[in-house]
C-alpha cells in the first residue's frame, strides 16, 4: 500500500505552497490537523499559566497577589480557553489527521471548508485574548456567562460574545465537515460497523456539536440584546427570566461536555487493544453506549440546576435520568477493561495513559453519580468537590489522552520514535501530580470551600497548598512534553518508526498500513481490503 | 488533473483566510460600534466589504470549477450533505427562540404572577400586582403601553407571498429538470420577486409597530420574542433571496443542467426552511 500511495503523490504536483504561505492556504487534512495540534497546545499553555495563577493566588488564604476581579477573570478565561482553545481543537486535530486515513479517503469531503474552519477558530480566539487587555477586564462572571451578572462585564462583553459566535462557526463547519467525511468518504469496504471507534466517537461527537453550537449562539445573542438593545429575555421586569438563560446555556452545556469526553473514549479505545494485542471488547456494545450517551446528554441538563428552585418533579426528573448515563459510560469502562483482560499486554506511553484515564475518569465519574442525586448536591454544589469532578473527567482523561493520542500516533505522522524513556517520565510526572493537585479539592468541596473565590477560610489551607504544590508539579512537567515532540519532530538522535510503529498495529487499523511518516497524500484511491483487529 | 471518477481535492485556498479576515474585522467594528467606538461602523463596513468579495470570488470559483466538470457525483453528495447539516444547524438556531417563547409565555410569566408551585410562589411576592397575561412587557411596563401585532394584516399577507414563492421554487425546479429554461428563470424570478416583497412588507409591519403601536425591542418579553423571531427570520428571507438571485444569475447564464444543479438544490432547500420557518412563527406568534 506504501509504495502504491507514494506513487500516486509522484503524479499530482500537488506538494504544499512554500514558506508559511503553505500553513495559510492549506487544504491539506494532514496540514491542518497539524494546525489545530499546535494551535491546542500553545493554547493548553495559555490556559494553563491561567490555571497556575489561580493555584498561586490560593497558595494561601488571604489575597496575596491578583485582585479578586482579576482573579474572577482567570477561572472564567482558563475555563473558555482550555475547553474551546486546548481541548476541542486538540480533538479536531486528531480528527483531521487521522479520521481520512482510518476510513481509506483522501482528504476531508469540503477541504476549503476545512481551512476556513481552522481559521475562524484563530479570529475568535483573537477577539477572546484581546479581552484581557480592556477596560473593566476579561469576562468575570465564569464560563457560563449568567446573567444579570455577566451583563456587567465592561468593554470585554461583545468582543467575548462575539468570538463565542466565531468559535460556534467554526466547530459547525468542522463537524459539517467530519460527518460528511465519514458518511460519504469511507472505503467500500468499510461499513459502517466496521469503522474503527475514534470515527465512531467522532460522528457522534459532531452531530452534537451541529446541534448544540447554535443553542449557545442564540444564549449569547440574547445577552447581547440584553445588554445592548433594550430586550427583556432575562430581566424579569420586563417579564423574562434569567432562569432561562440556564436552561439554555445547559442544554448546550451539557452536551458540550461530552464533545470533549466522547473523542477521549475514541481514542482510548484505539490505543487499548493495540496495546492489549487483542481486538477491542464488545465493539457493538461501545458503538451503541456512545450513541445513548449522546442522546442522555440532551435531556439531562438542569442537574447543573439542583438549586435554582425548579418544581421537584423537575428535580427528581433530571436526578434519575443523570443517573442513567452511569449505564452505558460503565458498559464503556468494563469493555476497556475487559480488552486488557488476559491479553498480551506491553506498556509503552500510549498505553500508560490510556489505562491512567480508565482508572482515573472512573473516579470522576463516580464523583458525578455522587452529585447527580439531587439532596446531595445541595450540599456539594458550587463547592471544590464539584471542581474536583470535572478536572477528573477532563485532565487525567481528556488531556491525558490527547497526550496519549500524541504518542500514539506521532511516529506516524513524522516518521521517527519518540523517547520512550521521557515518555515514561513525563507519563509518571503527570499521572501522580494530576492527582496532588486535584485529589485534595475533593475534601475541600466536602468541608465545604466555595469554588470561584480568591480567598478562604484558614481551615481550607493545608489542602489548599498541596493542591497548589501538585499544580505546578503537573503544569511544568508538561514541558517535558514539548520537548519531547519537539524533538520527535526534528529527529535527530530518534530511531526510525516503522511503517506498522507498532507491533502488529496493522491488524488494526487502516493507518497502520501506510509509509511512516505519512506521505502528504494517501489513499488516492481508496484501499480495497480492511484491517479486522479492531471490531 | 482530475478525472471525473476521482474525488476533486482542491488545493491552496485564499478564500477562507479571506473570508474570516472580513468576519473577523465586521465583528470587531459592531463590538467598538456597541462599546461606544465612533470608528466602529467604519471598521464594520470595511470587514463586511472583505466579505462580500470573499463570496463573490468562492462562489465564482465554485461556479468555474462546477462547470468545468471537476465535481463528480461524490463531491457532489458532500455538498448536500454539507447544505442539510447546515440547515439542521440553523433549525436549532431558531429552536432556541422558539423554546423562549415557550418557556416564557407558557412557564414563567405565570411564576412571575404567583402561579404555580415552586417558583410561582417567592416571584409572586415581588410583583404582588402582577397579573399573567399574554402579551406582556412585564411587571415593570418597560417600554411603555402598546398593542399586540394582530395576525390577519400584513402578516397574513406574508403568508401567502413566501407560500406562493415556495410553490414557484418547485415549478423553477421542475422546469430545470424538464430542460424547460423558460419556466426555470420565470419561476424564479417570481420566486426572488415574492421573497423581496415579502422584506418589504416586514419592513411596513416594523414601521408600524414602532411608530403607531409603540411595538419596540424593548416592550418587555412580548416586543424582545415578537422582533428576535420576526427579525431573525426576515434576516434569513434576505439571505435566502440573495442566493436564489445568484442562482437565477447563473441560470440565465446557463450554468444547470437536470444532473448537476446543487446550487440551485441547495438554494431550494434553504427557501423551504425559511418557508416552514415562518409557518411556525405565524401560528406561535401571531396566531396563537
Amino acid at each position: 500500500m506504501s509504495a502504491e500511495t507514494a506513487e500516486h503523490d509522484d503524479h499530482h504536483d500537488h506538494g504544499p505552497a512554500k514558506g508559511l504561505l503553505r500553513w495559510i492556504i492549506t487544504t491539506n487534512h494532514k496540514d491542518i490537523g497539524t494546525l489545530y495540534l499546535v494551535f491546542a497546545l500553545v493554547m493548553f499553555f495559555v490556559g494553563g499559566l491561567m490555571a497556575l495563577i489561580i493555584r498561586t493566588e490560593l497558595f494561601e488564604p488571604g489575597m496575596q497577589f491578583i485582585e479578586p476581579q482579576f482573579f474572577n477573570s482567570m477561572t472564567t478565561m482558563h475555563a473558555l480557553v482550555m475547553i474551546f482553545g486546548a481541548v476541542m481543537p486538540g480533538f479536531v486535530g486528531f480528527a483531521n489527521w487521522m479520521i481520512p486515513m482510518m476510513i481509506g479517503a483522501p482528504d476531508m469531503a469540503l477541504p476549503r471548508m476545512n481551512n476556513m474552519s481552522f481559521w475562524m477558530l484563530v479570529a475568535g480566539f483573537v477577539l477572546l485574548i484581546s479581552t484581557l487587555f480592556m477596560e473593566g477586564g476579561a469576562p468575570a462572571a465564569g464560563w457560563t456567562m449568567y446573567p444579570p451578572l455577566v451583563l456587567q462585564t465592561g468593554n470585554a462583553l461583545p468582543f467575548a460574545i462575539f468570538s463565542i459566535h466565531l468559535m460556534g462557526i467554526s466547530s459547525i463547519m468542522g463537524s459539517i465537515n467530519i460527518i460528511s467525511t465519514i458518511f460519504n468518504m469511507r472505503a467500500p469496504a468499510m461499513t459502517l460497523m466496521k469503522m474503527p471507534l475514534f470515527v465512531w466517537t467522532w460522528l457522534i461527537t459532531a452531530f452534537l456539536l451541529i446541534a448544540i453550537m447554535p443553542v449557545f449562539a442564540g444564549a449569547v445573542t440574547m445577552l447581547l440584546t440584553d445588554r445592548f438593545f433594550d430586550t427583556s429575555f432575562f430581566d424579569a421586569a420586563g417579564g423574562g427570566d434569567p432562569v432561562l438563560y440556564q436552561h439554555i446555556f445547559w442544554f448546550f452545556g451539557h452536551p458540550e461536555v461530552y464533545v470533549l469526553i466522547l473523542p477521549t473514549f475514541g481514542i482510548a479505545s484505539t490505543i487499548i487493544p493495540v496495546f492489549a494485542r487483542k481486538p477491542l471488547f464488545g465493539y457493538a456494545s461501545m458503538v451503541y453506549a456512545t450513541a445513548a450517551i449522546a442522546f442522555l446528554s440532551f435531556i439531562v441538563w438542569a442537574h447543573h440546576m439542583f438549586l435554582v428552585g425548579m418544581p421537584l418533579a423537575g428535580e427528581l426528573y433530571f436526578m434519575y435520568a443523570t443517573m442513567v448515563i452511569a449505564v452505558p459510560t460503565a458498559v464503556k469502562i468494563f469493555n476497556w477493561t475487559a480488552t486488557m483482560w488476559k491479553g498480551a499486554m506491553t506498556f509503552e506511553t500510549p498505553m500508560l495513559f490510556s489505562i491512567a484515564f480508565v482508572v482515573l475518569f472512573t473516579i470522576g465519574g463516580f464523583t458525578g453519580l455522587m452529585m447527580s442525586l439531587a439532596p446531595v448536591d445541595f450540599q456539594y454544589h458550587d463547592t471544590y468537590f464539584i471542581v474536583a469532578h470535572f478536572h477528573y473527567t477532563l485532565v487525567p482523561a481528556a488531556i491525558f489522552m490527547l497526550m496519549a493520542g500524541g504518542y500514539f500516533w506521532l511516529p506516524k505522522w513524522t516518521g521517527n520514535m519518540y523517547d520512550e524513556r521521557l515518555g515514561k517520565l513525563h507519563f509518571w510526572l503527570s499521572a501522580i501530580s494530576v492527582n496532588i493537585l486535584f485529589f485534595p479539592q475533593h475534601f475541600l468541596g466536602l468541608a465545604g470551600m466555595p469554588r470561584r473565590i480568591p480567598d478562604y477560610a484558614v481551615q481550607f489551607t493545608d489542602w489548599n497548598m498541596i493542591s497548589s504544590i501538585g499544580a505546578f508539579i503537573y503544569g511544568f512537567s508538561q514541558l517535558l512534553f514539548v520537548y519531547i515532540v519537539y524533538k520527535t519532530i526534528k529527529g535527530t538522535d530518534c530511531e526510525k518508526a516503522t511503517d506498522e510503529v507498532w507491533e502488529d498495529a496493522s491488524k488494526h487499523g487502516l493507518e497502520w498500513t501506510i509509509a511512516s511518516p505519512a506521505p502528504y497524500h494517501t489513499f488516492l484511491t481508496p484501499p480495497e481490503k480492511i484491517p479486522t483487529e479492531h471490531y | 488533473m482530475s478525472t471525473n471518477d476521482a474525488y476533486y481535492i482542491p488545493h491552496k485556498a485564499v478564500w477562507p483566510i479571506i473570508g474570516t479576515a472580513g468576519l473577523m474585522i465586521t465583528f470587531i467594528g459592531f463590538a467598538n460600534y456597541l462599546n461606544g467606538n465612533s470608528m466602529g461602523p467604519g471598521i464594520m463596513l470595511f470587514g463586511f466589504l472583505i466579505f462580500v468579495v470573499m463570496l463573490a470570488g468562492w462562489f465564482t470559483l465554485q461556479a468555474g470549477e462546477s462547470e468545468s466538470g471537476m465535481y463528480n457525483h461524490g463531491v457532489g453528495i458532500s455538498y448536500r450533505m454539507g447544505m442539510m447539516w447546515f440547515i439542521f444547524s440553523e433549525v436549532m438556531f431558531f429552536a432556541v427562540f422558539f423554546g423562549t417563547l415557550w418557556y416564557t409565555r407558557n412557564l414563567s410569566v405565570d411564576w412571575l404572577a404567583g402561579i404555580g408551585g415552586g417558583p410561582g410562589k417567592s416571584t409572586a411576592l415581588l410583583w404582588p400586582d402582577f397579573e399573567s397575561i399574554w402579551p406582556t412587557n412585564g411587571p415593570g411596563n418597560l417600554g411603555g403601553d402598546f398593542e399586540e401585532m394582530g395576525a390577519f394584516g400584513l402578516p397574513f399577507i406574508n403568508t401567502v407571498l413566501l407560500l406562493t414563492s415556495g410553490v414557484t421554487c418547485t415549478w423553477a425546479h421542475h422546469g430545470l429538470l424538464a430542460k424547460n429554461r423558460d419556466q426555470l428563470i420565470k419561476g424564479l424570478i417570481a420566486t426572488v420577486g415574492l421573497g423581496f416583497l415579502f422584506v418589504v412588507c416586514q419592513a411596513f409591519e416594523y414601521y408600524e409597530a414602532y411608530h403607531d403601536m409603540g411595538l419596540t425591542l424593548g416592550s418587555g418579553i412580548y416586543g424582545s420574542t415578537f422582533f428576535m423571531l420576526t427579525g431573525f427570520h426576515g434576516f434569513h428571507v434576505c439571505v435566502g433571496a440573495i442566493i436564489l438571485s445568484v442562482v437565477l444569475f447563473r441560470s440565465w447564464k446557463g450554468h444547470f443542467t437536470p444532473e448537476n444543479h446543487f446550487a440551485f438544490e441547495g438554494a431550494a432547500w434553504y427557501w423551504h426552511f425559511v418557508d416552514v420557518v415562518w409557518l411556525g412563527l405565524f401560528v406561535f406568534v401571531y396566531i396563537l
